[in-house]
């Protein structure tokens, strides 16, 4: 794949909160005024990230909810730590605009200015999340019940509670899949956040184009009949009651996890900017496939033994309450939304769509679903959207307008936007998941 | 009498073998002799005999078991003795035959249900009759003579955590929800359910109906709690509940024993409970064996209740016996014990212990002279012959401090409210607090106070009072003439001694006042010690002796403070009056440092401090002793000093202190200020503060619900528009006009407006301004 990104042109800022979506289709499709109007009441203003989650309104409220609980309510840890661990968290994804947004608001919360300096400032007690942070943001699954003891154990230095550290746990894994939807969806900087040259995302006479490519009138034809093709196949895999071997289901789930070509192509700054080097130890540490017949490799995470229905909410309940009932409601909402519409149709079932999203994310970081066939991720995901996936969430920061462009040529941005979201969900749900598993285990 | 025999051939003792693999779930066969258990990685028969487990029969055949073999749920068939079901994780209901010949014993594959299958339930009584609950939301009947299901129950909902046949109704099946529903279903109706109630908050895992007692439900839920459920009436009625501390994943009732149930837990609790229904507070029983999560419990014979079988994801199958139970009644602490505000005491034990002629009572009595005792309601509940728990009563008793004393803390309420804390000059605050604590008879409280503003003040502008002491002291016949170095020895002995009275009184009274008290007398004696040198000795020690409790602090010093005091010694060359203004330079210069520090003299310090505390000393140097002093303070219960201390030295002494114990002390402080509802002094505190932790305490719950004036509904939106009725919230009912700035309203009504107005509307009316008819008050 060749990649053209043009990061160091010049440029100008373009408007709107997203490089992707022209503003005036997220006006056209956003009805949620009554949804912005609360924002819009609260904070005095709409951000980007509201504006473009205000495409889906019920999913926004109860993402609103969840965030303001996280950083505004009472909670264990202080509130300029709470936007500190943002930063840290964000900065491993080198997601300028969530370390800018929180950045600021850690000073307003009353942070010490010489922390923004870079982690080695801040108090040797964040400096210890860093593991758990690298380990959340790429690989979850290696975390084990010594990471957590590590923190807690009494005998530790700068030692974590329980509580402290559920709550940056959860604090962390929201920041990343976060960021992971601000790269998907290519939000842009506030208007008053700086415009750093280095940090522009991708510049608008790409997007552009390659925008202007999609509408093209051939493609556009092509693109129709894909929509199609997809439906049947939705219909055939609904319908279809093949039974397979156990081995041919693993065989399934391995190669979807595993399918290394839709790596993106490293198109990774060799350096990384300043403004993120110095909140980030170790930034070599990426998502990598461990591999699954390999002697090291842990094994994967069945989601019958560790779900978040039984085993992760009835953790989360007992050390951070609310935000167990937050995120419990916040999953619920996301797995159940649909306006049952795909492209130009409507009145289709998306459910296993929207199933096979969730599972192949959840397939990417390791949780396999003893009763999914995984081959239905392959016959209803296309190879590009498996890219863009894939990409957005697992290495957020080499999303490219053209990831976003070439999948689903056809489907409304809003739509897009909606796979975003399943996207942050599962992935903060896996995460979590092999935290909270983690820690259990430190607690039996 | 059939029954009878029958249990009495079952026996045995609590034992365990090790699986090779976590277990998802267990049953038993009918006849209590063989046991199976089924999880991910196992699938095996188990023999109970009277020395333990002995494997029977492993089901999991082939090299490479398919997921079929992986099972969330089993179920041994009550009737037929050869027949088993498992509900496997890739959504197959599988039956097994044992009377097959071949190793492979499986019979039926079902692979109707999309996801996973939760639980598979025989009939009790119908023999072909088996029914599957599933994550897919559906429910299916199966009869085992025919390849498919022959009907399907829809549940109109994510997924079906648990399914159970009635054992008294043929027709009736109960199943639980994801969502905190129970529905109860007719198996000859698949198209609607008869009933369904919202049983719990978030998913209800499990539901056992009762052995005997037809229309009760028992119904286990992630919200932590087991409820008993009645059915037999029109409404469905929640009779018992029980709250456990972790969501619970089984429920099984106990055989013979109506108000019993056992139930374990999904996470972090490993241990099995039984409750006693009816005494939901404390398990009747608890089995503490496994190390892991309890995945499975079952009776071992149905009309057995002494043994109960369990399979855990520590890969062990256990089997208990009810009389090895530990029993938390037993250990549990009938008694308890509280004190009040105003240093009253509550003290609750069993009233054996309390109406004997015991001695407890009788020092319970002595302990607080002249307290009032008095014997409140009591809860007494009738002892039920059936119930196996042992009856406590426990009486209650009140101790009520001294009328004298109930002024008790009084001092703290004044302190608080009339201590400075910032505003002024630091020498000034001192001065102003050290007044305080003297017109409140806490001479201590004010010789600190007096002492940080010496140590701590900027020599060059000595304040006033001292001034005038150093005038009085001049002309004194200086008191050090005598020996210091008697004196205080005589003095560490005293100290000794006193330091186990104080230690005593603290503990007779209970009341920090009374030690104040004590000291109070000796206040003027000290003074008039100091203004006329000619008292003799003893009275000088016997007011060294109460001082000394004030002083403490310093005397806990020893280390330093004996060495200093023979280096005093050794100035012999110093004329009579050391400490005449042309020769303090000099003694500051050397050994200022150390003559402070002896607190014998803090009196002679005090009276000549100016001149001591020469520029030469920097004030850094006390910060040793001033810490040890806080900590003191603290130690002794009076945090409020050892805060307003640390408040008015602000850096000075910040530093020297760790952030956790400064922490503790500002919680404990506001704390107690909260306690005693002096809200301005708290809230001064917290604002004036430098811990991170307890700056942060006014940024949080800054939320205030409000309801709209209009439709008397919450505003659930940000700013003063209501988002029902549109209109402004915050339209002051006597004038009508917006109010910006302070705004009171009536939590009754939700009426209010402009400060002013309210307050003038209310002292002419009793009535709400708005007209509503609601008498509002105004405090």
């Amino acid at each position: 794949m060749k990649e053209e990104a043009g990061v160091d042109q010049p440029q100008t800022l373009p408007s709107g909160p997203s490089a992707f979506i022209p503003i005036e289709e997220i006006l056209d499709e956003g009805a949620a005024q009554e949804v912005m109007s609360e924002a819009l009441l609260s904070e005095g203003r709409v951000d980007h990230i509201n504006t473009m989650m205000g495409l889906h309104p019920t999913y926004q409220t109860c993402f609103q909810r969840t965030h303001n609980a996280l950083l505004q309510l009472d909670g264990p840890l202080p509130l300029s730590w709470r936007h500190f661990i943002i930063i840290l968290a964000s900065a491993r994804h080198q997601c300028s605009y969530l370390v800018q947004h929180h950045s600021s608001a850690f000073l307003l919360a009353g942070g010490d200015e010489s922390w923004l300096r870079g982690l080695h400032c801040a108090p040797p007690k964040i400096q210890r999340l860093q593991t758990l942070n690298k380990l959340l943001a790429h690989r979850p699954w290696i975390i084990t019940q010594e990471h957590i003891q590590e923190l807690v154990c009494p005998g530790a230095e700068a030692r974590w509670s329980l509580a402290e550290l559920i709550q940056a746990i959860v604090l962390m894994s929201h920041a990343h899949s976060l960021a992971s939807f601000v790269w998907g969806c290519g939000v842009l900087p506030e208007p008053e956040q700086s415009g750093d040259e280095s940090l522009q995302m991708c510049s608008p006479t790409e997007s552009c184009c390659a925008r202007d490519k999609a509408r093209n009138q051939q493609e556009w034809s092509e693109a129709v009949n894909e929509v199609k093709l997809l439906m049947e196949k939705m219909m055939i895999v609904q319908q279809q009651g093949e039974e397979f071997t156990q081995e041919e289901m693993v065989t399934r789930f391995e190669r979807e996890r595993t399918e290394s070509l839709l790596e993106p192509a490293d198109v990774q700054r060799s350096v990384l900017p300043d403004c993120f080097s110095r909140f980030v130890v170790d930034a070599d540490f990426t998502y990598q496939d461990f591999s699954p017949r390999g002697v090291q490799a842990p094994p994967t995470m069945r989601a019958q033994d560790y779900s978040w229905e039984d085993h992760g909410f009835s953790l989360m309940n007992r050390l951070y309450g609310e935000m167990a009932q937050l995120l419990d409601e916040k999953f619920q909402v996301v797995c159940a939304l649909t306006y049952n519409t795909m492209a130009m149709h409507s009145h289709v079932d998306t459910s296993t769509l929207r199933k096979a999203i969730w599972n192949y994310i959840h397939c990417i970081y390791g949780i396999r679903y003893d009763d999914y066939n995984y081959g239905e991720v392959n016959q209803l995901l296309e190879r590009s959207l498996k890219v863009y996936v894939k990409t957005v969430a697992c290495h957020p920061e080499k999303t490219t307008p053209r990831m976003y462009f070439s999948f689903w040529r056809q489907f409304r941005h809003s739509e897009k936007v909606h796979v975003n979201l399943l996207l942050m969900e599962a992935r903060l749900q896996a995460a979590l998941l092999y935290a909270l598993r983690a820690i259990t285990r430190y607690m039996t | 009498m059939e029954k009878m025999t029958r249990v009495s051939t079952v026996s045995g003792h609590t034992m365990f073998c090790h699986l090779d693999a976590p277990a998802n779930a267990i049953s038993v066969c009918r006849d209590a002799t063989q046991v199976v258990v089924a999880g991910r990685n196992i699938f095996k028969i188990y023999g109970l005999e009277e020395d333990g487990f002995t494997e029977r029969l492993n089901l999991r055949v082939g090299r490479k078991p398919s997921l079929n073999f992986s099972c969330a749920d089993v179920m041994w068939h009550q009737m037929e003795e050869n027949l088993l079901a498992t509900a496997a994780t890739n959504g197959a209901v599988v039956t097994w035959n044992l009377a097959r010949s071949c190793r492979n014993k499986q019979e039926q594959l079902f692979t109707e249900h999309k996801r996973t299958v939760n639980k598979v339930c025989f009939h009790p009584t119908e023999v072909y009759m088996l029914l599957s609950g599933s994550q897919d939301g559906f429910m299916k009947c199966f009869d085992l003579r025919k390849k498919e299901s022959v009907s399907t129950f829809s549940g109109q909902s994510e997924s079906v955590r648990d399914v159970q046949f009635s054992i008294k109704d043929y027709f009736t099946f109960a199943a639980s929800f994801e969502n905190g529903n129970v529905q109860l279903w007719d198996i000859r109706r698949p198209d609607r359910y008869e009933r369904m109630f919202t049983a719990h908050t978030g998913p209800v895992f499990c539901c056992d109906w009762h052995p005997e007692d037809r229309g009760w439900l028992a119904t286990g839920g992630r919200d932590k709690m087991v409820k008993v459920w009645d059915m037999s009436t029109n409404r469905v009625k929640e009779i018992y509940c029980v709250q456990t501390i972790a969501s619970v994943a089984r429920v099984k009732w106990r055989p013979e024993r109506r108000y019993h149930l056992a139930t374990c837990s999904m996470m972090v609790d490993h241990n099995i409970y039984v409750w006693d229904v009816r005494r939901p507070f404390i398990p009747f029983a608890t089995f503490e064996e496994h190390k892991d999560v309890t995945t499975g419990i079952v009776w071992r014979h149905q009309h057995d209740p002494y043994y109960l079988l369990s399979g855990s994801k520590d890969s062990t199958l256990y089997q208990h016996m009810f009389k090895d139970a530990s029993r938390p009644v037993d250990r549990a602490n009938p008694e308890g014990l509280c004190f009040g505000l105003f240093g009253d005491l509550a003290f609750a034990a069993k009233e054996s212990l309390m109406s004997g002629p015991s001695s407890a009572g009788d020092v319970g009595r002595k302990t607080y002279p002249g307290g009032d005792r008095r014997y409140p309601i009591f809860f007494f509940k009738k002892p039920d012959v059936r119930e196996q728990f042992a009856q406590v009563s426990s009486a209650l008793s009140v101790f009520e401090s001294e009328a004298g004393s109930s002024v008790g803390m009084d001092w703290f309420i004044n302190t608080a409210q009339s201590y400075l804390l910032s505003g002024k000059p630091f020498a000034e605050l001192c001065e102003h607090n050290a007044q305080v604590a003297k017109r409140l008879n806490r001479p201590q409280e004010s010789t600190t106070w007096t002492m940080l503003r010496i140590m701590f003040s900027e020599p060059a502008n000595p304040s006033l009072s001292s001034n005038h002491n150093l005038n009085k002291s001049g002309n004194l016949p200086l008191v050090n003439s005598f020996s210091m170095k008697e004196m205080s020895a005589a003095l560490n002995e005293r100290n000794k001694e006193n330091r186990q009275d104080n230690l005593h009184s603290l503990e007779t009274n209970l009341n920090n006042n009374d030690e104040n008290e004590e000291t109070e007398g000796s206040e003027g004696q000290a003074e008039y010690l100091f203004g006329d040198a000619e008292l003799d000795d003893d009275d000088l020690y016997s007011m060294e002796h109460d001082n000394h409790a004030a002083e403490e602090p310093e005397y806990l010093l020893p280390q330093e403070a004996f060495p200093l005091r023979h280096e005093i010694m050794d100035h012999p060359s110093a004329p009579e009056p050391v400490q005449e203004r042309p020769e303090s330079p000099h003694v500051s210069g050397s050994e200022t440092e150390n003559t402070c520090l002896t607190s014998t003299e803090s009196f002679s310090l005090i009276s000549v401090s100016q001149l001591l505390f020469s520029p030469h000393l920097p004030p850094k140097f006390f910060c040793p002793i001033v810490k040890e002093m806080l900590c003191f303070y603290a130690e002794q219960g009076d945090v409020q000093m050892a805060v307003s201390v640390l408040i008015v030295l602000g850096d000075r002494i910040r530093k020297e202190i760790d952030e956790l114990t400064q922490e503790h002390w500002y919680m404990s402080y506001i704390d107690l200020l909260q306690r005693f509802e002096l809200w301005n002094v708290s809230n001064e505190v917290i604002k004036l503060s430098t811990c991170g932790p307890i700056m942060c305490l006014n940024q949080t719950s800054t939320t205030l619900h409000i309801n709209c004036s209009n439709c008397k509904r919450p505003m659930s939106n940000k700013g003063w528009i209501c988002d029902r009725c549109h209109q402004c919230a915050s339209v002051c009912a006597v004038c009508h006009h917006v109010v910006k700035g302070l705004f009171v309203w009536c939590q009754g009504c939700s009426h209010g407006g402009h400060l002013e107005h309210v307050m003038e509307w209310l002292k002419q009316s009793k009535h709400c301004p708005a007209g509503c008819g609601h008498l509002c008050e105004y405090t």
